[in-house]
């Protein structure tokens, strides 16, 4: 698993970690029951506080993408389908909204962004 | 989380100091650090935590127990390393231990001899004979022997080397690591910190100026520095603290996005925990 911290982002430290998680979680980096590290061991690595990396963890668990049992530790959570195409939505939702905005502001119409998107979908299909 | 140590409107007057109804807790299983500058009332505080000083007025819990009715039991659940050893200079340090181990319940020589073969001490040696960072490591070694959960440290880290501070660091990184286990230290090195600390609370002149989670201190403040010719009546009251030289100006502010608004060319750079604490306590910084 890959997490890059920037202070320089304007979203919230525990946001980055979170997001970086889920990420890693539905890309398969993270498999399905493998244990995550302590809060104290990510903590320590990331040299954030354990106040946040506790606020991800818990965040995380009550998207239901991890599950912690205690005495145990934190583990990825057995796969839920719907779940995970949930949030696949939505991160192409957030891409969208972004290309909506961008399209309003350019003068560009919901008839042509519709085209744009056929063809774009097309070809990435090929 | 929950609090391992509450202080409650803790008062204690001396002729020319007044640590004034200070109020704050600590949560389990975090490292909170304890910063202000010389003669901020950290050393007062921390002293009538362990009951060293007579307390004028207040209230401590710890391990949500009253600390003074049940000094003993919560005593020995307690490491603390103070800033002068409370050390018999004429004893070796095995007698010294010998003291000490003969307090604690649950005393560890396992534990004990481990650190003192980690941090290379002669227990044959005399404690007059210590350097000072070798009698703060001798000190820490007699406060992680006998499995103590809450560890409370005054200045550990001052005059020391580099080195030797983050040896100590790591170590208290370890104990933290364990389950349950919480630090608290104060210290006026803040760089300490910057890379350990989970919480940060700030006492200056006797009095509580926050207490908060080091990650979201960070966050909310910012360190602005931009042209002399954005100062004005309006944009001055958004700095918590602002030093201007004929080159330009710096600040810190917790209100960023006021300040970007108001003056749209700035540089924001993160501020470090010194730069927050200068702010509020209206200090200046001396270099870069």
């Amino acid at each position: 698993m890959k997490i890059i911290i920037q202070n320089r982002s304007n979203l919230p430290l525990y946001q980055q970690i979170k997001e970086q998680m889920k990420q890693a979680i539905m890309t398969g980096d993270l498999a399905e029951g493998e244990q995550l590290p302590t809060i104290r061991a990510l903590a320590s690595a990331l040299h954030v506080s354990v106040l946040t990396t506790k606020k991800a963890y818990s965040e995380l668990e009550a998207e239901g993408f991890i599950t912690t049992r205690v005495g145990k530790g934190s583990f990825v959570a057995s796969e839920n389908p719907e779940l995970i195409m949930e949030s696949k939505r939505q991160m192409v939702e957030t891409k969208l909204a972004e290309a909506c905005r961008m399209a309003q502001q350019l003068g560009i119409n919901l008839k042509e962004l519709h085209e744009m998107m056929d063809l774009l979908f097309d070809e990435e299909e090929d | 989380m929950t609090a391992v140590l509450e202080v409650d409107h803790l008062t204690k007057k001396f002729h020319d100091f007044y640590l004034d109804h200070i109020h704050f807790s600590l949560e389990k299983g975090c490292i909170t650090g304890f910063i202000g500058t010389n003669g901020s009332g950290k050393t007062t505080t921390i002293k009538s935590i362990l009951g060293l000083i007579h307390k004028d007025d207040g209230k401590i819990r710890i391990f949500g127990e009253d600390a003074e009715r049940n000094e003993r039991s919560i005593k020995d659940r307690i490491g603390f390393v103070m800033d002068e050893g409370y050390f018999y200079e004429n004893l070796t340090l095995q007698e010294m231990k010998r003291v000490i181990a003969s307090a604690y319940t649950r005393w560890d020589e396992k534990s004990f001899l481990s650190y003192i073969n980690r941090f290379q001490l002669n227990l044959q040696q005399k404690i007059a004979k210590l350097s000072k960072g070798m009698r703060m490591k001798f000190a820490v070694a007699l406060a992680l022997s006998h499995h103590a959960d809450l560890l409370i440290m005054d200045e550990p880290t001052s005059g020391l080397d580099p080195l030797v501070r983050s040896e100590l660091m790591q170590i208290l990184i370890e104990f933290v690591s364990e389950e349950n286990k919480s630090a608290f230290f104060s210290t006026h090195i803040t760089s300490d910190l910057e890379r350990i600390a989970d919480m940060l609370i700030l006492i200056d002149d006797g009095k509580i100026l926050f207490e908060k989670e080091k990650d979201e201190l960070l966050e909310s403040h910012v360190r602005v520095k931009g042209d002399n010719n954005w100062i004005n009546e309006e944009t001055r009251p958004l700095f918590l603290s602002l030093n201007q030289s004929h080159f330009g100006f710096d600040g810190v502010t917790n209100q960023k996005n006021a300040v970007l608004r108001a003056i749209p060319g700035a540089v924001l750079e993160r501020t470090s925990i010194e730069d927050v604490m200068l702010a509020y306590v209206g200090g200046e910084k001396i270099a870069d």
